[in-house]
């Protein structure tokens, strides 16, 4: 569903990601692993395609077509939707417009909202004011509204209290189909997580370590989280060379 | 001749504290001629759609009572409902003794050029009084219309709230689509008397070459409510005004909000001021400014006069156009202790990270610039015609085009 191929990625002129090489399979949800300033989350936003990470070299296809140079908005038309870590706050549009937006007249955002108590958050200014939980639950009802095909997760649990964590994590199993048997799955992920908290709600397919704008190794996301736990990431580098 | 005439005579070419001062020999003091229109059977369909999107829906009917005056001529004035007056000022002081005793109280006359302009050469006015107790829902409309190319209209408005009564005036003042040039000089007053709620919308949608100078003064008594709201979307030449409140009973409420887009060549000075004279007064400025390479200049000035008192001024431009310029001026006065005054001021441009965040829920770029205009304008105002919406919702989409 999505290929990356040597994309080398920089921001305000710096070399953030130095030939990344990635392919995400329909119905794959993929994790990647990785230091604070390691390329992450550089990687989600150049997927989105926005203005200041700028592809020096390679190419981004989705869906068998290159969306290399293609506008945020066709690509999330195409099928890509991105849960920000910290999107911004945008005074005086309501955050019921932004679902209703999302939702195109496909589904019924209030129901959405409803079903995961969001209602009295409509009429509110989109993230004005809200908690870190309250934030990652408007940004995860956005991308259930938009439905897209691949689902980019930044940190999803990160600011979030315990009372929120549960229904993020729900709400992330049903963006991801984790009801479904593997082969009638057919949304993709790449999710990029500290914890791991989140692998409990989905079923995580290949778990990648990012470092210094590299992908250093790639397996079983699980296995790879007990080594960042157990000897750090230190360890991972120089099990590299 | 009396002490107003000759203070006014006095101040006849006294210029303004704010504005770009105008040379009043370059108007033209001839009106056209209108009779009286009782079915507004004489307006044009073309004419009718021009002054819808000025709010003006030329029907007598879901109107507590209708006013309009073209240039000089009172056109249509008629009550629709018991317990509301809505007389032409000349008449206003004919038929009540005691309508000469609020003039020029709230607004001095020999305030500036205008203000004097206006007592020694009236063209008529509004007079709109709701009598004591009486809850008005339904809006009385008015129109100050300019009609002839080059006239300057000077108006003279009386609003009196009684205790307790409740109105809504919408006053849409606009240019016939012919006229090109022009001055509107408009002197207001409102007594809101106590326990009294008065919501005063303005919508102004004049034309490139038009100059406009209300002088508006609110007095509002213990308990009343004052709400003003003030809408400037299309092009005006320039726009000066500075309306005073003053909350003068324990529990006065004033909030003033104003919604303004500087287009290229506009010049628009809009300020409010708030005085806190009586204790548990509370008092709300905001105001929304955007330009799209006109000057728009922002004031607003609250003073605290009493302790317990609560008020709080926003400022918020945009500025769309390389060329814009936006110049905000928030100013506290707190004259004893116990007052409780604050204000929050930000001109800049839209955020980047904001276009593309909404574009990355699948919005354009225009659509995401649109949304991200439409939320910072967006008003809350009960009773404007359906076609108003939508001339403001217009004005947004044509604002975040070519972004």
């Amino acid at each position: 569903m999505l290929e990356i191929e040597d994309l080398w990625v920089s921001i305000d002129g710096k070399e953030v990601l130095k030939g990344i090489n990635l392919v995400i399979p329909q119905g794959e949800t993929h994790i990647l692993f990785g230091k604070n300033g390691s390329g992450k989350s550089t990687l989600l936003m150049a997927i989105m395609g926005f203005s200041r990470y700028q592809v020096r070299q390679g190419r981004i296809r989705f869906l068998g077509r290159d969306i290399t140079q293609l506008p945020t908005f066709e690509r999330a038309r195409l099928g890509l939707g991105l849960s920000f870590q910290r999107p911004p706050t945008i005074r005086g549009v309501k955050t019921g417009d932004i679902l209703a937006a999302c939702a195109g007249g496909k589904v019924s955002y209030q129901a959405l909202a409803a079903a995961y108590d969001f209602t009295g958050f409509l009429d509110r200014e989109v993230n004005y004011g809200f908690s870190g939980g309250e934030i990652k639950r408007s940004e995860l009802l956005q991308l259930l509204a938009q439905d897209p095909k691949m689902v980019l997760l930044d940190e999803p649990e990160s600011g979030v209290d315990l009372e929120n964590l549960q229904v993020v994590g729900e709400i992330i199993g049903r963006l991801l189909q984790k009801d479904r048997r593997h082969q009638r799955r057919d949304k993709s992920g790449l999710i990029i997580t500290h914890t791991g908290f989140i692998m409990d709600y989905i079923n995580a397919d290949t778990g990648y370590i990012l470092l210094n704008g590299r992908i250093l190794c790639s397996g079983n996301p699980r296995d790879i989280l007990q080594d960042i736990k157990k000897f750090g990431y230190e360890e991972c580098i120089k099990c590299r060379r | 001749m009396s002490e107003v005439k000759e203070r006014a005579e006095k101040s006849r070419d006294k210029k303004a504290a704010f504005g770009t001062d105008l040379e009043l020999t370059d108007f033209s003091r001839e009106g056209g001629k209108w009779e009286y229109d009782a079915d507004y059977g004489r307006f044009a369909p073309e004419e009718r759609r021009h002054l819808l999107r000025a709010g003006i829906e030329l029907t007598d009917v879901e109107h507590a009572g209708t006013f309009l005056q073209a240039d000089t001529a009172v056109v249509h004035c008629q009550a629709n409902q018991p317990g509301v007056e809505v007389l032409p000022i000349t008449e206003a002081l004919k038929r009540h003794d005691w309508v000469a005793d609020h003039l020029w109280r709230l607004v001095a006359v020999d305030a500036d050029k205008y203000t004097a302009r206006t007592e020694l050469e009236l063209d008529n006015g509004y007079f709109i009084r709701a009598l004591p107790g009486v809850r008005i829902e339904q809006p009385v409309e008015s129109c100050l219309y300019l009609r002839t190319d080059r006239f300057a209209q000077h108006v003279h408005n009386l609003v009196v709230v009684e205790p307790g009564a409740k109105l809504h005036i919408i006053t849409g003042c606009t240019a016939h689509p012919r006229v090109n040039s022009g001055l509107h000089v408009g002197v207001s007053e409102f007594y809101v008397r106590a326990g009294g709620q008065l919501t005063f919308t303005m919508i102004h949608n004049w034309a490139e070459d038009i100059h406009v100078r209300p002088r508006t003064g609110v007095r509002v008594e213990e308990g009343g409510q004052f709400i003003s709201n003030y809408i400037l979307l299309r092009p005006v030449k320039t726009v000066q005004m500075y309306p005073t409140v003053t909350l003068t009973g324990p529990g006065a409420v004033a909030s003033l909000n104003s919604i303004v887009i500087a287009h290229p060549g506009s010049e628009i000075d809009v300020g409010g001021r708030v005085i806190l004279q009586a204790p548990h007064t509370r008092a709300e400025i905001v105001a929304r400014t955007i330009t799209t390479g006109g000057a728009s200049i922002s004031r607003g000035h609250l003073v605290g006069l009493e302790p317990d008192i609560k008020a709080h001024l926003e400022c918020r431009g945009l500025i769309l156009a390389p060329t814009g310029h936006i110049y905000a001026v928030p100013e506290l006065e707190g004259r004893v202790a116990g007052v409780d005054m604050s204000h929050e001021a930000a001109v800049g441009r839209i955020a980047a990270e904001e276009i593309e965040y909404l574009m990355a829920r699948g919005l354009d770029e225009e659509e995401a610039v649109s949304t991200i205009v439409r939320g910072f304008l967006r008003v809350k105002i009960e009773g404007l015609p359906p076609a108003l919406e939508e001339e403001i919702e217009q004005a947004i989409r044509e604002t975040g085009k070519g972004m």
